[in-house]
């Protein structure tokens, strides 16, 4: 399989790596970059666990080509916590009990930032519509989406920019 | 959340200090940060990757496997079959003392249910094990198969698995767990009401975010670290020391990580294969399953068949019930001897019934391998019996939940596996559910106590 | 064999690409073409990616809509002139599935996928195809029949259709999760009325056969009637006719077509049933 120089942005940091022609983001980040945040749960698109932000969009790695993300700007959960600060939705999680096994945390977590990018004051219908694309088999739910609309009221009440 | 001190107050000392606190997980922070270490999170260079060559039949003979196709292709490193299994049985429950020896790590001879496993392929790319599998050829010979538990107990049924002889697994018992107690027919003979029904449902998949696997990598020293995702590491660890018959030291497991497991990953069915794949490769192997095994692969909850069969008086007394439990266990042992086992040992259920009588059988099919989840033999025997109690309830005009009363288990009386009640606590339980959902009971029954004998008619 | 991946600039040097090398197929958001490779299908061999932009394009002149087949979903429902369509748009999948889930490719989805696919039926559209032949705009009704048994190195450029008169488009989806999941059925349907009574009607179904179909018997049925539940009642029997569900782990053929009726009703009158 030909090998391909692909540059993109990981996490504000610029990266080249070197790709099997044919190879999916997820392969890219986690067997080439060493960022195994995003998990491997179904490669059917039907899970969530691999979500991912290219170029401000929710993107599933695992169905999406690494030669389309050639310059693009990828975002994971290694980026969410800047300068060692827990983001809102890393805090609310905790503090929810949102994460039991943890599996599907950081694909949740991805999907909720997503959201935030254009909705940052989401209604509880908002919450599952953004998340309906993420399976989680331990929580039922409920503490995830009430941990994403307490992360919103925490992060509206910090200001704008606060995501 | 709230402990609720009135009842068995005189019991308690009331000096528990985590209990009733909300406490943080201590894998938290490693879960929000994505750094929980799963399995397969480890950069590990020159990985060789697994894909499995699976029956297409449900049962069938193996008449030959021509493997050289795949053994050429670009990137194969090696190609497993029976042959290279050192003690090629699946053991699980051998290992304490229950399980029968009833199936091959792969299949040689028979395959008995679709997707057993047969060809194993260790390539450098999960693309050119995939490439390679389709390319392994196997003659079969097709034989006819059973799906249905009764089917498969009438004489003149295909014999699923020729180690038992029989399509069932025969406890010391006989054909069927049992649980007697008093004389059911004349429990009938003394009964109101009668009521006989039917309940079943299909076997149940666990269905983790995770799907199982493990990856493999050699040390020095002839020893190997397997990173896995199982849910009994130690039962794994001695599993795979006995089917490659390599003392345990040999064999390094690192698990304890799982990304949900629901009773799905106690079946090690990927450590033994995946470990082999490096001793004979030499180099770390990954074996894990794709979405499409995880579902329709590894081991459901076993699907079972249950005729509830009980004698109630007006009063709302139960005073026989005769349950016949047949439980699916697909084409080979794994868990569900055991399960089955425990669905006798649960029914009646936790009321106090004078005659009882209860058979439980494990049966073979030619369908996936049942296995544990969370509460196998007990989930469904608990669905079956508490739809029941509606209708017995619905039958004889009493409420639902005065009905349960009624027949709730006390201390001191004789359950149905002659065992007396201790510590009973399903009217105090009951009392509580009814206060809080404001289901208006009969006072009398908010008057009674598990401690208190049951009044005699 | 192995894997690789071509880009293209021209649709044209794709197609010839395309003709030449079995295993190679256009890859638009992926969801369904990457997901098969992923699932061990060895007989994709290369992705063909094609960057011409016009592909990506959403343009509207004299009242003609044309969305280029790499439009996404997510595109569409960011359109500020395509709200009245974004209930089509919005149940394909999840947020992600969204954002790469692409028109074009939506026309190939099997059953019970293809929802998109359903409404487009319904507006009259007409897809232009790229071929070893040429340029070609075949009616969409015509791509479904022929869909399973196309030449290859065939590559759908875009459809378009004529903007619907406001209010008359109406679109639903019935599945058994919510707020995502595969159809037991969607429906399409635009209705104009005249003089209170059905002047012309486009109804398609989702997931009532092998692609979306048209409900041509129940159209043709309506018209000249008054959209009142006697209407229905009476006309019922034609709305199954010509439908051949798939059974499968959504809902089985017979269920498909016992709630059909019932979802048409809400669907045709919301004031009633909705
Ligand atoms: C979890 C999940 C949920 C989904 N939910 C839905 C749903 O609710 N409703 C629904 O309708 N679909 C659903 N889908 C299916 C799919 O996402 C959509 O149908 C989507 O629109 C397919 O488009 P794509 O661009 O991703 O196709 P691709 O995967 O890129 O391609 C699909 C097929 O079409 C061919 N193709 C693509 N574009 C062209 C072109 N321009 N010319 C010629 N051939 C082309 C490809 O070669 C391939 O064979 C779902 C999929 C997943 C994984
Ligand atoms: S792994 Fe990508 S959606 Fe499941
Ligand atoms: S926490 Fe286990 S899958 Fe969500």
């Amino acid at each position: 399989m030909a090998k391909i120089p692909l540059h993109f942005i990981l996490n504000g940091e610029e990266r080249a790596e070197f790709v099997d022609s044919g190879a999916t983001l997820l392969r890219l980040l986690r067997d080439k970059t060493g960022d195994l945040t995003a998990k491997s749960g179904c490669l059917q698109g039907t899970c969530g666990t691999c979500t991912v932000l290219v170029d401000g969009a929710p993107r599933l790695s695992c169905i999406t080509l690494a030669e389309d993300c050639d310059g693009a700007d990828v975002e994971t959960v290694a980026g969410l916590a800047a300068h060692g600060q827990l983001h809102p939705l890393q805090h609310a999680v905790m503090e929810h009990f949102a994460a039991q096994c943890g599996f599907c945390t950081p694909g949740m977590l991805m999907a909720a930032k997503a959201l935030f990018l254009t909705n940052p004051r989401p209604s509880r219908e908002d919450v599952v519509e953004a998340l309906s694309g993420n399976i989680c088999r331990c929580t039922g739910y409920e503490p995830i989406i009430q941990a994403v609309l307490s992360a919103a009221q925490v992060m509206s009440a910090s200001g704008p920019g606060a995501a | 959340m709230e402990i609720r001190k009135k009842y068995f107050a005189d019991e308690r000392n009331d000096d528990l200090k985590e209990i009733g606190q909300s406490r943080q997980r201590s894998d938290a922070l490693g879960h929000v940060k994505g750094i929980t270490p799963f399995y397969a999170d480890r950069a590990i260079p020159g990985l060789l990757h697994i894909r499995m060559v699976r029956s297409p039949h449900h049962h069938a003979r193996i008449l030959g496997i021509d493997a050289s196709r795949a053994e050429r292709h670009p990137g194969v490193r090696r190609v497993i079959t029976a042959r290279d299994v050192p003690h090629n049985v699946y053991t699980v429950l051998s290992l304490i003392n229950i399980g029968p020896e009833d199936e091959p790590v792969l299949a040689f001879d028979k395959v008995r249910w679709q997707g057993e496993p047969i060809v194993c392929i260790v390539a450098d790319s999960e693309r050119a094990a995939y490439e390679a599998a389709q390319l392994v050829q196997i003659a079969y010979e097709e034989l006819p198969a059973v799906f249905d538990v009764e089917e498969a107990l009438k004489p003149g049924a295909p014999l699923v698995n020729e180690y038992h002889g029989q399509n069932y697994y025969r406890y010391d018992s006989g054909e069927s767990r049992k649980v007697i107690l008093g004389d059911v027919e004349k429990g009938f003979a003394e009964a109101d009401f009668i009521l006989e029904q039917r309940y079943q449902a299909s076997p149940i998949e666990q269905a983790p975010t995770e799907t199982t696997g493990c990856v493999v990598v050699p040390d020095q020293n002839n020893r190997f670290t397997c990173y896995t995702g199982t849910q009994a590491v130690f039962f794994t660890l001695d599993n795979s020391s006995v089917i490659l018959q390599v003392p345990g030291q040999q064999l390094h497991f690192v698990g304890g990580t799982a990304g949900g497991g629901f009773g799905g990953k106690v079946d090690c069915t990927t450590e033994p294969i995946a470990i082999l794949a490096s001793m004979l490769t030499g180099r770390p192997v990954s074996y894990i399953y794709n979405r499409y095994e995880e579902m329709q692969i590894s081991s459901p909850r076993a699907a079972e068949r249950i005729y509830l069969k009980d004698g109630v008086m007006k009063d709302g007394r139960i005073v026989a019930r005769q349950v016949r439990c047949y439980v699916d266990s697909g084409a080979y042992s794994r868990h569900t001897p055991y399960g089955t086992q425990k669905a006798a040992a649960h029914f009646p259920g936790p009321y106090t019934i004078p005659n009882v009588r209860i058979d439980c059988y494990c049966v073979y099919t030619n369908r996936t391998p049942s296995s544990a989840m969370r509460g196998f033999g007990v989930t469904i025997g608990d669905f079956a019996l508490e739809v029941q109690m509606d209708k017995l309830a619905r039958l004889i005009g009493m409420d639902p939940l005065e009905f349960r009363f009624v027949n709730a288990y006390r201390d001191g009386d004789m359950k149905a596996h002659h065992q007396p009640t201790e510590g009973a606590a399903l009217i105090e339980c009951m009392q509580e559910a009814a206060e809080w959902a404001d289901w208006p009971v009969d006072p009398r029954c908010m008057a009674m106590s598990s401690r208190e004998p049951r009044r005699q008619p | 064999m192995g894997l690789s991946y071509r880009r293209f600039e021209k649709v044209s040097a794709a197609t010839s690409f395309l003709t030449e090398e079995a295993g190679a197929c256009v890859v638009g958001g992926g969801t369904l073409l990457v997901r098969r490779v992923n699932e061990g299908d060895a007989a994709v061999t290369t992705y063909v990616r094609v960057c011409d932009p016009e592909m990506k394009r959403i343009d509207e002149a004299d009242g003609r809509i044309r969305l280029g087949a790499l439009v996404t979903m997510a595109q569409l429902l960011g359109h500020p002139g395509l709200q009245w369509l974004a209930p089509a748009a919005r149940i394909v999948g999840g947020p992600a599935i969204r954002s790469a889930a692409t028109v074009g490719g939506n026309l190939f989805a099997a059953s019970p996928y293809g929802d998109f696919g359903v409404a487009l039926l319904a507006l009259g559209a007409v897809v232009t195809v790229h071929g070893a032949v040429g340029v070609e705009e075949w009616p969409l009704a015509e791509f479904f029949a022929r869909r399973d048994s196309l030449p290859a190195g065939l590559i759908v450029t875009s459809v378009a259709f004529t903007r619907p008169e406001a209010g008359t488009f109406r679109f639903v989806k019935a599945s058994r999760v919510k707020p995502k999941g595969a159809a037991i059925v969607s429906i399409a349907a635009v209705i104009a009325r005249d003089a209170g009574r059905v002047g012309a009607a486009r109804i398609a179904f989702g997931a009532m056969a092998g692609t979306p179909i048209r409900a041509s018997s129940f159209e043709r049925a309506l018209i000249g009637e008054q959209l009142i539940t006697a209407t229905l009642d009476r006309l019922e029997p034609h709305v199954t006719e010509g439908t051949t569900p798939p059974s499968d782990a959504i809902a089985s053929a017979w269920y498909r077509q016992a709630v059909l009726p019932v979802h048409l009703r809400r669907l045709l009158l919301p004031e009633i049933d909705g």
